[in-house]
């Protein structure tokens, strides 16, 4: 099959191998959940429960302020709410509603839907929006915004995001292997949102028992789905260059991929859409991968939200050896944690630990004009150039060069010879130069 | 836990290639070249590398410890100038004269202009060019088997005596710098940098086709009367090509940029072998597009993502 390749990309080490074939296991959540207020893209939540209330596994504790973007926050378990307070989690601290668990798990009545496959589109966008499901790949998008593109840009092409390009994380992998079928079932949903779009799912070719297990499942329900077989490549599972590899279109600088058609819905998104709207069953758990050389047992586990990082850790067999860093995703874009009572999140897909021995500590030095990191940036920057930009505070040099397009993935850093701290200063620099531009 | 856990920005990871990795790897690469010379030119080419890269580590170590900056020469860099400055010196060359020339490059080229990655131009070349000023007769006396002799290329202008065979050009029995005697060792340390992924072929490649192609239609005799393969494996040609035009410093950052710069360095070196009085090009001609590089990086961009579909 014929596919295009992104330009650029790197080859990070996988360390996939370490959990790729290890089925998802239920995990106890342990005593203490956090559910934090404000854990997507949007306003903060505001909580629905009081301090004292017994709740509902399922149960809607907390929901997003009338009109405003974002997405409705379920409990996980059963039990009371013990506080209702500031809490250290990931990236700092934010109010939270903490859940004494009773391990019961007593759930509320999920409302099945037998006759799922006749609801309207609206229906199936109301009940996505009000289980609090969000873009699961990380970016914690609302889905039920996503799946509602201005009509102005018609949707010719819905590609699912399997590529997981991420080293070490294998959630997507094993959801693909062991619940194709809800995939599939997913997959129905978006011929219902876009009937005449052509779905697609994208993932790299190093997958093929994910490969072979989705292709069964959509036959299996007769859906007229493309499973396409990508390059190994970092970042291949980035919106733009996914939409790329799959359909050759590149979506313009600063556009959404709707003004070139296109939509991308990670894999396990889909797949609790379709939970969500046939079984009733809101977003509560995920499948996260605790894994890494710091790791005495690494393991797929599917984790009810809001239990505690150090929950995750403990259960995964506790740290091997002298743990460096804890981090919430994966080595190339996750989020270095300062400690580990932080709750997990509907955005976190995995938990890696790297052990001292393992931990970067080269310091930076002057940029000795290798252009490795030009060569390797999927989106053609020159972040040796733009470095030295942010490093000089010249926004307005930063932006006509193209800075706005970084799209983070760290491919330069993770390339460069001089360690120079590349995607770092650009990551800030775009921040700065996005808050002038909005003065 | 008793220790607090390290915290930093992502990634977390890193490809393993570091300053110092590379130029271990040009030092692998420039064994071979190393062993040619040993073979053509006996031991004191060996001496004279240790000279020059003795020179250049110590003069940077000591200007570094002086102005009270952090040593840098573990990341090899001045080794691999040192070792690039005795490649391109007679192997009769006197020691004193090659300290000279190490401490030169180091100081007055690297250093003076904030070290490694903000040099202008290249270190041993620019050193070269400094030796050849000053001491024009040790650098240019050249002996094959003890027995003095003339390059290939400066029978080709000057005439006189007979030139090498080609087969001897490609193996390096014939007079000549250390490095620049053996086409053939030169072409295996390639093969190890484009293996090793150091360097990409652009500049070699363009550099030496381009003069290839150019002395041939330019011709010493007039147009079409150039030997083109004769002309790329006499000289320094490939020690240039391979090891010099490509030093990450001083030449482009992007593909097109580099074979824009590759084929600068062509046209200029045919220009002095066959119009100029000086009989090598090479080093002048890399001098000349290193100072044009900033020029060329400013002009010549990556292509956008997104650029691409739009020319089809
Ligand atoms: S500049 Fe941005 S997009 Fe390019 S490689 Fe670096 S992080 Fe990735
Ligand atoms: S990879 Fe690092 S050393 Fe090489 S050009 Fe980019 S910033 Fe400079």
């Amino acid at each position: 099959m014929k596919h295009r390749l992104f330009r650029g990309g790197v080859h990070p080490e996988g360390g996939k191998e370490l959990t790729k074939d290890k089925p998802i296991v239920p995990l106890d959540p342990g005593g203490t959940l956090v559910f934090p207020l404000s854990q997507h893209i949007g306003a903060p939540c505001l909580p629905l429960v009081e301090k004292g209330q017994e709740i509902l596994r399922g149960q809607l504790i907390a929901s997003p302020p009338e009109g405003r973007l974002g997405v409705a926050i379920h409990s996980s378990v059963s039990g009371k709410v013990k506080s209702i307070e500031m809490r250290p989690v990931v990236g700092g601290r934010g109010v939270s509603v903490v859940v004494e668990n009773d391990g019961l798990a007593r759930e509320v009545s999920f409302e099945e839907r037998p006759r799922w496959r006749e609801l309207s589109r609206e229906s199936i966008l109301s009940i996505i929006s009000e289980s609090g499901i969000v873009g699961l790949g990380g970016a914690c998008f609302p889905t039920s915004v996503k799946l509602n593109p201005p009509p102005d840009s018609p949707i010719d092409t819905v590609i699912l995001n399997g590529a997981e390009c991420e080293p070490y994380l294998t959630c997507d992998d094993r959801i693909m292997q062991e619940h194709a079928d809800d995939v599939a079932c997913g997959t129905e949903l978006l011929r219902r949102i876009f009937p005449d779009a052509r779905i697609v799912v994208g993932l790299e070719e190093n997958k093929p028992e994910a490969i072979e297990a989705l292709s069964g499942a959509f036959a299996a329900i007769g859906a007229d789905v493309e499973v396409r077989a990508l390059p190994v490549m970092y970042p291949q599972g980035s919106e733009k260059q996914l939409i790329f590899a799959v359909t050759g279109r590149s979506v313009p600088s600063g556009k959404l991929p709707c003004a070139v058609g296109c939509l991308v819905q990670n894999v396990a998104t889909v797949r609790n859409m379709y939970l969500a709207v046939a079984q009733g069953r809101p977003l509560m758990d995920r499948v996260i991968t605790v894994t890494g050389e710091g790791i005495a047992e690494p393991g797929n586990f599917l984790v009810p939200l809001g239990t505690l990082v150090s929950r995750l850790i403990e259960v995964a067999g506790g740290f091997k050896g002298d743990p460096g860093k804890v981090i919430a995703g994966g080595p190339m874009m996750g989020f270095a944690l300062t400690r580990l009572d932080v709750p997990v999140v509907k955005g976190t897909s995995g938990i890696l630990v790297q052990p001292r021995s393992m931990t970067l500590v080269e310091p930076e030095r002057d940029c000795i004009r290798c252009g490795r990191c030009i060569e390797v940036c999927p989106m053609g920057l020159e972040p040796y150039r733009l470095n030295r930009l942010a490093l000089l505070e010249d926004y307005d040099a930063f932006v006509d060069e193209g800075g706005m397009d970084c799209i983070e993935c760290g491919s330069c850093s993770y390339t460069c010879p001089s360690m120079r701290y590349l995607v770092q200063s650009l990551r800030e620099a775009k921040r700065t130069a996005a808050a002038r531009r909005r003065k | 836990m008793n220790e607090k856990l390290i915290v930093s920005t992502s990634p977390h990871v890193h490809a393993n290639v570091t300053v110092r990795t590379v130029m271990v790897d040009v030092l692998i690469a420039l064994l071979p070249a190393l062993a040619a010379s040993a073979y053509f030119f006996g031991v004191r080419a060996l001496l004279l590398t240790a000279v020059t890269a003795a020179s250049c580590a110590a003069a940077e170590y000591l200007w570094q410890r002086l102005l009270g900056k952090p040593v840098t020469i573990s990341d090899g860099s001045a080794l691999v100038t040192g070792v690039l400055l005795a490649m391109n010196v007679p192997p009769t060359f006197p020691f004193w004269m090659a300290v000279v020339g190490g401490v030169f490059a180091i100081i007055v080229v690297k250093q003076f202009f904030g070290g490694l990655g903000k040099n202008v131009v290249n270190p041993a070349l620019a050193a070269r060019a400094f030796l050849l000023a000053s001491w024009p007769g040790a650098m240019t006396s050249w002996t094959v088997d003890g027995v003095s002799t003339a390059t290939a290329l400066g029978i080709l202008k000057e005439g006189g005596q007979a030139l090498p065979s080609l087969m001897d050009l490609f193996v390096g029995h014939v007079g000549g710098c250390l490095g620049e005697t053996s086409v053939l060792a030169l072409v295996i340390g390639a093969g190890w940098l484009f293996w090793r992924r150091v360097i990409t072929p652009e500049i070699p490649v363009v550099y030496i086709a381009t003069t290839g192609l150019l002395t041939w239609i330019l011709g010493r005799e007039g147009f079409f009367t150039g030997n083109g393969l004769y002309e790329i494996f006499a000289g320094g040609l490939f020690l240039g090509a391979i090891f010099m035009a490509t030093d990450y410093v001083t030449s482009p950052m992007t593909v097109k940029g580099r074979i824009l710069f590759a084929f600068g360095c062509g046209v200029i070196t045919t220009l002095i072998r066959v119009y100029g009085n000086y009989p090598e090009g090479v080093s002048f001609a890399i001098l000349i597009m290193n100072l044009v590089t900033p020029l060329i990086d400013r002009k010549v961009k990556p292509l956008r993502f997104g650029e691409v579909s739009s020319r089809g």
